[in-house]
């Protein structure tokens, strides 16, 4: 039995929740049409005949790391308030009208992106654009939504992280691991930045980044490509793009040359644990094959049942409860590898790290097991196939795409790419990114006296 | 409130004729049947099977047992220990989750059409013959314990653990699934094999499969994959009628956010008045932000970033229950509101837009639950499970469609209990 364990939720997702086992990885080629409409939006449809619904979604290529500094949490607050009024829809109409039309609908928003969507039968898809694209541009905000919203992102941080030391922990380990860059600022944000968001913040958020020219429209379900053009064109297509959209130059990372260490404490911990993070490359347009190898790397390591991490920790030692890698390969910039132990009870945190250590550098000296690796590379053929009965999933998987620097035909290599890469290439990445300590963020989770009582039964 | 199985039945409707799908019942050489959606179009299959009991099974004094034997299914089974088996399972791609639930044990799979019948000889040998080793008993104890622990300190666990104490006796369902440690730690192999035997039978169990696979093809893999297991298994508990005293109870713990869960008496899925009963919920805090509890401590207030309320049709008691978390200076106020909302719909019902706008909802968004081999599988087993006949899906939005504005105030007064409406609170609230 493998156990979800619920702190290891660290996706950094506000709105959605992720799912088990291996990713999506591409529809197949024939399933999927791209267009750019005059105005610079992109639009990617994703046909699946099989039921006569469809996913409608906008993704802007602006998120939590897009912010002005001092304004953390702007991007997801903004997604928030998009559900209020604009010049033809009354504050909460735009939910109501999708709900009257047997359709649900959200949004979420993440460090590289926010997406607005709605499921719904295809028939109904040109309203879902009429007032997507409506709310592209005429939002109309009231002071009262300001401050009563306001308070909803607040007891929505206090429900995500307040109230979860492991949440708290990791917002730490983030600012840690990150020195400049901003995604080591929490997508909610910080408490004490978002008690004073304001209309302005909002409203020049929205001015700069919702426009055309920085979204991508994806349709995935019953419909042809040449009735979304269609729809496009009417419903997106007559709003001007923003001419002064600039590139998305983030501040980008100095050479990490310290290791960082930290120790969390709060009575509330049940269960604790040693978790640390590296710096590692992402996946770049047309340079995915570093990424594939520690896509690899970290399934190998870490990612089940068969990995090296859980066959010595849980299982020739039974020093770990749980132990895995994780991996992020899609981001705009430098993203992390991860590795997480749960020590087994009566074995301190510094034993569990010794441990984790002494099993990481085994599997980059011992290689990868063959048979292992054809076992994966068939299991990643076979998503493939279960990829494609779900829609939604891979609406999802090309708006993070290219929201994320990528492009369509890079996610379409994807796949290729993955099964190519050989068992030195993922060795190669493995040590290219583990064996720099000091790129790496080290976290401990305890209870306050744990530490303490845990050394002297040594 | 335990992991609930939201198989809610499946609630029809009417759109374009190719959404409807097409059920097949089959049945095997040897007895067991299934009901089959045939989709051929994507080289694999879902199948669900649903064993009904689950940890309601457990026996005086070994709680827990249920939950630990179903994570032991895949830790080994022949020749193959835990290693063995996920590599063997990995090496034809298939996938199989293991749950436990209150009423039910739940088998998830995923096979591809070209390792069908390796992948389901597989399966077999885990449902049939798991090997209970001692050494993965101890290892996934442990995982179990480590899980126990956590939720000791988890709010949101803390106040469905005391809910359930309160609500429901000497009933299996008054504690948790998961045992304390003390009842984990005293489970032993016996036990595990003694689960099994009893919760894993044919008397019990419900199968939906859907995709690349025919009829004729099915029959003989039923027998395959489930005709190894015992005909009849342990006794079903009794049903439980749950007890509520209207008060606002207080569970002391350090969080900024205080977590509530609330409820009182509901409905059986079978009474003729469950879709009024099932609108109705629609409107007070179901789906979506125009829900009334939604709108009234969400929206106009801020004093939420959810609430909602739900009607929970566990096999042998009926809730009405609902959650909210806020602020420990702000949690009675939305407590308030809550409750004046609760009045106000045992008063005087639902109007004619609020019913209509539901109506449209409910009815427009059933077909789009039939949109893929795995959603599929998941509904037939619901239905199966529900008891409902095999034409359902076609009749069903006609009886949502069917409800009145009288129907609901019916059941508001009824089903509503404003006074016996009971709160648990997890936190450091303020002025209650």
């Amino acid at each position: 039995m493998r156990k979800q364990l619920a702190w290891l939720a660290v996706m950094a997702v506000i709105g959605l929740t992720g799912g088990a086992g291996l990713p999506a990885l591409a529809a197949s080629d024939d399933q999927v049409t791209t267009f750019q409409l005059e105005n610079g939006m992109d639009v990617v449809v994703i046909e699946d005949h099989r039921a006569p619904a469809v996913v409608h979604m906008v993704w802007y290529r602006a998120g939590a790391a897009d912010e002005p500094p001092g304004t953390s949490g702007i991007a997801h607050f903004l997604e928030h308030l998009l559900f209020k009024a604009t010049d033809t829809l009354a504050s909460g109409e735009f939910s109501q009208v999708v709900g009257a039309n047997g359709g649900s609908d959200n949004a979420f928003t993440s460090q590289d992106y926010t997406a607005y969507f709605q499921r719904i039968a295809a028939d109904r898809l040109g309203l879902m654009m009429e007032m997507e694209s409506d709310r592209m541009v005429n939002i109309r905000l009231t002071e009262d939504d300001i401050l009563t919203e306001r308070d909803v992102i607040i007891e929505e941080r206090n429900q995500r992280t307040e109230n979860e030391p492991g949440a708290l922990f990791s917002e730490q380990r983030m600012a840690a691991q990150y020195l400049n860059h901003p995604y080591g600022i929490p997508i909610i944000g910080w408490r004490h930045e978002m008690e004073l968001l304001d209309m302005d913040d909002a409203l020049g958020y929205y001015q700069q980044f919702y426009a055309p020219n920085n979204a991508i429209l994806i349709v995935a379900g019953d419909v042809d490509p040449a009735g979304v053009l269609q729809l496009a064109q009417t419903h997106y297509g007559p709003i001007p793009a923003n001419p002064d959209l600039k590139d998305r130059m983030r501040p980008s990372e100095p050479p990490q040359t310290s290791e960082r260490r930290l120790v969390f404490k709060d009575p509330r911990v049940a269960q604790p644990y040693v978790i640390r993070s590296y710096l590692a490359p992402e996946r770049d347009s047309g340079d995915q094959e570093t990424a594939a190898a520690l896509t690899l790397f970290a399934e190998l390591l870490g990612g089940g049942q068969t990995s090296h991490l859980t066959q010595s920790l849980q299982f020739e030692t039974q020093t770990a409860v749980y132990a895995a890698a994780f991996y992020q390969s899609t981001a705009l910039d430098d993203t992390t590898f991860g590795l997480v132990v749960v020590p087994s009870p009566d074995v301190s945190l510094q034993k569990a790290e010794d441990a984790l250590d002494a099993a990481v550098a085994d599997y980059l000296t011992q290689g990868v097991d063959e048979a292992a690796l054809e076992r994966l590379k068939f299991q990643l053929r076979a998503q493939d196939v279960y990829a494609r009965d779900n829609v939604s999933s891979l609406a999802n998987l090309y708006g993070r795409a290219l929201t994320s620097g990528l492009t369509v035909k890079d996610v379409q290599a994807w796949p290729d790419i993955l099964q190519s890469v050989t068992a030195e290439q993922i060795i190669a990445a493995g040590e290219m990114v583990l064996n720099d300590r000091r790129r790496s963020v080290t976290g401990w989770l305890t209870k306050p006296d744990d530490i303490q009582s845990q050394e002297d039964t040594e | 409130m335990r992991l609930i199985l939201v198989l809610v039945a499946a609630v029809s409707l009417a759109l374009p004729a190719r959404a409807e799908v097409q059920i097949q019942e089959v049945t095997s050489p040897g007895g067991i049947t299934a009901w089959l959606v045939e989709e051929p179009s994507i080289p694999f299959v879902a199948i669900e099977i649903l064993f009904k009991g689950g940890t309601s099974l457990d026996p005086e004094g070994k709680r827990g047992a249920v939950n630990l034997m179903t994570g032991l299914i895949e830790e080994g089974t022949g020749d193959l220990d835990a290693q063995g088996f996920a590599a063997a399972r990995d090496s034809l791609a298939a996938t199989f989750q293991f749950r436990a639930y209150d009423d039910a044990i739940l088998v998830t799979a995923k096979m591809l059409t070209e390792t069908r019948d390796a992948s389901v000889d597989l399966l077999r040998q885990a449902l049939v013959a798991p090997n209970f080793d001692q050494v993965a008993l101890d290892r996934v104890r442990q995982q179990v314990l480590s899980s126990i622990r956590s939720e000791a300190q988890d709010p949101n666990a803390i106040a469905s653990d005391r809910f359930d104490a309160m609500a429901y006796g000497q009933h299996p369902y008054a504690t948790n699934p998961d045992g304390t440690e003390a009842s984990v730690n005293a489970l032993t192999r016996d036990d595990m094999v003694a689960a099994h035997a009893g919760a894993l039978a044919l008397d019990r169990v419900s199968v939906g499969v859907s995709g690349d696979i025919s009829a004729a093809e099915l029959g003989p893999m039923l027998d395959a994959l489930l005709g190894g297991l015992p005909e009849t298994g342990l006794p079903m508990p009794d049903h439980i009628v749950p007890t509520f005293d209207g008060g606002t109870h207080i569970v002391p713990f350090d969080v900024p956010q205080s977590v509530a869960l609330f409820g009182h008496a509901g409905i059986e899925r079978e009474a003729p008045d469950f879709f009024a009963a099932y609108i109705l919920n629609e409107i007070l805090g179901g789906r979506g932000f125009e829900a009334r509890l939604m709108t009234e401590v969400r929206e106009k207030r801020g004093l939420t970033y959810g609430v909602s309320s739900f009607l929970v049709g566990k096999d042998y008691t009926s809730v009405y229950m609902g959650q909210v978390a806020s602020a420990n200076d702000r949690i009675a106020e939305a407590i308030e509101v809550i409750r004046t909302e609760w009045q106000r719909m045992a008063d005087a019902g639902v109007t004619d837009a609020e019913l209509l706008d539901a109506q449209t909802y409910l009815t427009g968004a059933y077909p789009l639950r039939f949109d893929g081999n795995a959603s599929i599988a998941g509904i037939l087993v619901g239905m199966q499970a529900d008891d409902l006949p095999i034409d359902y899906i076609n009749t069903r939005n006609d009886r949502v469609r069917a409800v009145t504005v009288d129907d609901i105030a019916r059941v508001a007064s009824r089903l509503l209990d404003p006074d016996m409406l009971t709160f648990v609170v997890v936190g450091q609230p303020q002025g209650l």
